[in-house]
């Protein structure tokens, strides 16, 4: 009886120290637990926006002009992270501007990245002039500073969120190209490229069914690496009044409504660059674990 | 070598012929450049100024014409008129490049003072302590969000705790003014550095040659600077165009939110004011800049790496 009670307890405490403790323990390390976290926390909240925000993220009203978070003498549990400078409430304007940055970010990262790969793809498999002309022209798109060239853009066609997808797309496409190009180029050699080939396959399923799989986990890790910059250059824009006009809220512009109002309202520029931090850690964590786990040789590739 | 320059310059210069393209196709192709050109307030514009600015815009002429004018417009020196005040670009150039000059020399060599060490020392102690402390900083360095920092470092140190100024340059030369502006452009840099020296250290170290020197009994701080270090710093020095351009953001986010009267500040409120000649000029400026940086590391690091050139 008492045997089988230490026997029991022991079992017990065999399963919880290597069961679930170092399971877990395991899973923390091996998966990028922290950052899909954060990343779903704010996926949902700008998908659910609308549902979760306790006021409408326009609605301003004068009387409640900087009031301050809730865990302030004078804060109330209206505003729970404080009013920015013509009372609108902090909170919904956080989750609004997620959906915001997020929904511009994978706009943008999708549109640069077909582009990107779908040239990457034809320069490598071509190669002799095309390739020429294609590399030339992302020597000319990495050797411009990005933000100047966004802020003329910007300037002569107008602010509006249209604009600003387009901008990024833009601007992201030429990080794809030699990647994918240089992945192309030894594809294109092998054996059942060239069987493809001699059987007959037309030429977009050679490039979309042979070669587009061998070099999509680095369009992947690319891509990812990508999204947090992204974020940084449209809340950047945001913030310099040359990306998404107001009042729609955005996390960069939000920052800039605080500027001039540090001594009394730190809160307003505080928490949306407290989000974009957040995100864009998240996002390059994710990034880099994607490289480790997908395309090792990307290692120079930093976030 | 020769052939080398040679390939790699003109590569540079059509990179420059193809931003002053972007630049140009942009203002002329999109919509009436005319417009553009307009200041913000262009109340009662007559038939004659319109006509004006046709003529000084080459309109007239066919498009390739309209944009070999404007380029040797630009080599001439004759970068325009400012929108806002009719005064000439040329002239305010000078007065804006240096304060820009100088932010960004000091906080060149802050960040090369601080990410150098940081990176070596991180590499050397592996896995302890100053390691974590040294990867946190160029973590945060790299994912903080240089304009927000900027922010919140007057928060701290001008507003809660009253040391430093928050922003312009002050009256003369006062160091006091330039603490925050650099520290913050540095932290970004400086980072970028400390990832680079650090991995760069590690793959040196983990050589045979430095084992072979360790084992003939050469001192271990000989050891790490003039063996491993010569060799792992050709990586930070690619790295130099990349941290370049994060200069020319960091700067801007920098100038705007410090008041810091230099180029890329006057660069953001053409944004404000819809000045878009000085705009266009500065952002070619930084261009040119930015491509000069790019051939010259390129140069420096086939010089370093014989590989490089025959590639």
């Amino acid at each position: 009886m008492a045997q089988a009670q230490t026997q029991q307890d022991f079992e017990v405490r065999l399963a919880s120290s290597t069961g679930w403790i170092s399971k877990s323990f395991q899973f923390v390390r091996n998966w990028p637990v922290l950052s899909i976290v954060i990343l779903t926390i704010m996926v949902l909240l700008a998908l659910l926006a609308p549902l979760v925000s306790p006021h409408d993220p326009l609605f301003s009203t004068l009387r409640s002009r900087n009031a301050p978070p809730v865990w302030y003498a004078d804060g109330t549990w209206t505003y729970i992270l404080g009013a920015d400078t013509i009372g609108r409430d902090m909170l919904s304007r956080l989750f609004y501007g997620a959906r915001i940055s997020l929904m511009v970010m994978a706009f943008s990262l999708v549109f640069g990245t077909i582009i990107g790969t779908a040239l990457g793809l034809i320069a490598g498999y071509f190669g002799g002039l095309i390739d020429e002309v294609i590399m030339r022209l992302v020597d000319i798109f990495l050797g411009l500073p990005f933000v100047l060239v966004a802020m003329v853009l910007a300037l002569v066609l107008g602010t509006s969120l249209t604009t600003m997808i387009i901008v990024l797309a833009v601007l992201t496409w030429a990080g794809f190209v030699r990647n994918v190009r240089g992945e192309v180029l030894s594809l294109r050699e092998r054996d059942y490229v060239a069987l493809a080939r001699i059987a007959g396959a037309s030429l977009p399923r050679i490039l979309l069914m042979h070669i587009l799989p061998g070099v999509i986990n680095t369009v992947l890790v690319i891509a990812t690496l990508r999204s947090g910059q992204l974020i940084l250059a449209e809340s950047f824009l945001s913030f310099l009044g040359a990306g998404i006009p107001p009042p729609t809220p955005t996390w960069g512009a939000m920052i800039a409504d605080g500027r001039n109002y540090l001594r009394d309202a730190w809160w307003i520029s505080f928490f949306p660059g407290l989000a974009i931090f957040l995100t864009v850690m998240a996002l390059n964590f994710l990034g880099d674990w994607l490289r480790d786990k997908l395309d090792p040789r990307l290692r120079q590739l930093s976030s | 070598m020769a052939a080398f320059i040679v390939r790699r310059f003109f590569t540079s210069l059509l990179a420059l012929v193809g931003a002053t393209l972007i630049i140009f196709s942009v203002s002329r192709l999109l919509g009436d450049p005319r417009v553009l050109l307009l200041p913000d307030d262009a109340y009662g514009i007559t038939e004659e100024t319109w006509e004006e600015l046709s003529r000084q815009l080459n309109l007239d002429k066919p498009i390739p014409f309209q944009y070999a004018l404007w380029v040797w417009d630009l080599m001439r020196g004759d970068l325009g008129r400012d929108l806002t005040d009719r005064h000439k670009i040329a002239d305010k150039i000078p007065v804006k490049i240096a304060p820009t000059l100088k932010l960004a020399i000091s906080a060149w060599i802050l960040a090369t003072l601080i990410g150098i060490p940081i990176g070596v020392l991180s590499a050397v102690k592996r896995g302890s302590i100053p390691d974590f402390i040294g990867r946190a900083f160029a973590l945060l360095g790299q994912t903080l969000p240089v304009f927000w920092i900027a922010i919140l470092s007057i928060l701290v140190f001008s507003v809660w705790l009253n040391w430093l100024p928050a922003g312009t340059m002050g009256e003369g030369f006062s160091l006091k003014h330039y603490i925050l502006p650099t520290s913050t452009l540095a932290w970004f840099a400086a980072a970028g550095y400390v990832r680079l020296v650090r991995s760069a250290m590690l793959e040196v170290l983990d050589s045979e040659f430095i084992k072979l020197a360790r084992a003939k009994g050469v001192r271990y701080n000989s050891v790490v600077w003039k063996h491993a270090f010569k060799n792992a710093s050709i990586a930070p020095l690619t790295y130099s165009g990349v941290l370049f351009a994060g200069f020319i953001t960091g700067s801007i986010s920098v100038e705007v939110v410090f008041a810091w009267p230099g180029l890329a500040r006057f660069a953001v409120e053409a944004v404000w004011t819809n000045n878009f000649t000085v705009l266009a000029v500065v952002t070619l400026m930084f261009t040119a800049a930015f491509i000069a940086m790019n051939f010259l590391v390129d140069i420096m690091y086939a010089f370093i790496d014989p590989r490089i050139r025959y590639s």
